[in-house]
């Protein structure tokens, strides 16, 4: 494996593998352990585009392991502005580090920077195309929950048109055989073509438009956050996203092990009183994303995760 | 009705390409991948939907004064995988050229995805399209994975 472009590019097995590394570097992202297995190796990253959330998460699992990071500052006063082409920037900061997480406002800018590339590229977004490492950090939470991936019955809701972060998920949830209910206003929908394609791998799909009647046997809700923009006036907005909101009071019969997650920012589509509920899954997920980006940036280096960490690690 | 007679509908040139088995319909669809649609300064000739054995109908291209290049080829390739290309020299058939469709198009169209990387004609890297299916004809992007439209890949020919 070079680098981490999409999901295609993990079998099964390696995505499992990863996940129990991602498991065993557990106390090293939370700072109760220092295992520097990434000391002396340099990570750039390249962010084309602000986010601030997914940058940070890279800067820190790096760190956590030791590594150092290199940024390539703000994108409105790089070199990029200047008009370098993506191929020369990537030139540069080949030659400086040994792997490069980046992300770009163009789809198909990370594997564009891999065949450009000597160093792994791991792709943190590219236009509305694939973030693996976000699939990779929901993939660790609903694992980490009901201790499985396999048979679970998943429902994704919101702005299903939009959000490549549950297309990529779906696409992996089916690849280990997850039941999948799709809630979402008809203007947001699940791209047919999309459906179809998860029909195709042998997916089972509801598509519905009605949440609150799909939750109780699920296990795991996975909320987005519908846009006002995508709506031609506000009251067609308030009338369609108010019914994807959850409140702690739609909660009363969902199954105990039940998970909400969420990749955040939320705005109104979870309440607050949702957060006290055992439920409540977000948080620890944009947690896990540390973890998860520290799990793959050993895989991608060649970086073995010993079996017992506790007894290779040392304390801070 | 033969071969012969079906190329004997258009007068037979002294010198250019003859592109045979071109799917019914789709001449004038070629004649734009070619870049020889409109002002061009060469005659072409042109016969749709004759019957064919083997397609059932079939459009038959004439091009005097032109021979077809490779990279010509490759884009024919897009358009009319199966056609036929004989160079014609002094009345005769000097050359039959084949058409290949390998597993990627390399640098012969630009992606019809408006966000591709690949639309920023600096980028120096190649052009690639991988070939999904054959029949019917799907490509992907290497690079953004989009499906390509046909109808819009015969417009980014490079
Ligand atoms: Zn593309």
């Amino acid at each position: 494996m070079t680098g981490l472009i999409t999901m295609d590019d993990l079998t099964n097995e390696e995505i499992l593998s990863i996940l129990d590394d991602a498991e065993r570097l557990l106390p090293v992202a939370r700072g109760e352990l220092y295992l520097p297995l990434l000391r002396g190796r340099i990570m750039g990253n390249l962010f084309f585009e602000p986010s601030t959330r997914t940058r940070m998460s890279f800067e820190t699992a790096m760190k956590r392991l030791g590594g150092d990071v290199v940024n390539l500052g703000d994108v409105k006063t790089s070199s990029v502005v200047k008009g370098e082409t993506l191929f020369d920037t990537i030139q540069m900061v080949d030659g400086y580090t040994d792997i490069i997480a980046m992300r770009h406002p163009r789809q198909g800018a990370a594997q564009y920077a891999q065949d450009a590339a000597r160093v792994p590229i791991l792709n943190g977004g590219d236009g509305a195309g694939n973030h693996p490492t976000q699939t990779m950090l929901d993939l660790f939470t609903i694992r980490q929950a009901h201790g499985r991936l396999d048979g679970l019955k998943v429902v994704l809701a919101g702005d299903l048109r939009y959000g490549r972060t549950v297309h990529s998920l779906s696409h992996a949830l089916t690849r280990f055989g997850c039941e999948l209910i799709f809630a979402s206003p008809t203007l947001l929908q699940m791209p047919a073509e999309i459906v179809s394609d998860l029909r195709e791998h042998g997916a089972t799909v509801t598509e519905t438009e009605d949440l609150y009647g799909s939750i109780d046997d699920a296990d795991v809700i996975y909320m987005t956050r519908i846009q006002k923009e995508r709506f031609a006036d506000e009251d067609e907005y308030a009338r369609c996203a108010g019914a994807y909101k959850l409140h702690a009071k739609h909660l009363g019969d969902v199954k105990g092990d039940m998970i909400i997650m969420h990749p955040l920012p939320r705005v109104d589509e979870i309440h607050p009183s949702v957060d006290e509920t055992r439920h409540a899954r977000y948080f620890e997920q944009a947690f896990n994303g540390v973890v998860a980006r520290m799990a793959l940036l050993c895989r991608l280096l060649g970086v073995t995760v010993p079996a017992d960490v506790m007894a290779q690690g040392g304390a801070l | 009705m033969s071969n012969e007679q079906s190329m004997r509908r258009v007068t037979a040139i002294r010198n250019g390409t003859v592109i045979d088995h071109v799917p019914s319909g789709q001449a004038l669809r070629v004649l734009e991948m070619l870049g020889i649609a409109g002002e061009t300064s060469v005659p072409v000739s042109l016969v749709m939907n004759v019957p064919s054995k083997k397609l059932g109908s079939k459009d038959i291209i004439k091009v005097e004064d032109r021979e077809l290049t490779q990279s010509e080829l490759d884009r024919l390739a897009l358009v009319a995988p199966d056609a036929h290309v004989a160079i014609i020299r002094a009345y005769v058939v000097a050359e039959k050229l084949s058409i290949n469709l390998g597993e990627e198009v390399v640098n012969v169209v630009r992606c019809t995805f408006s966000n591709c990387i690949t639309t920023n004609a600096r980028e120096p890297l190649a052009h690639r399209l991988r070939v999904v299916s054959r029949d019917p004809l799907h490509l992907r992007c290497h690079y953004c994975g989009r499906p390509q439209d046909l109808d819009e890949l015969v417009k980014n020919a490079l």
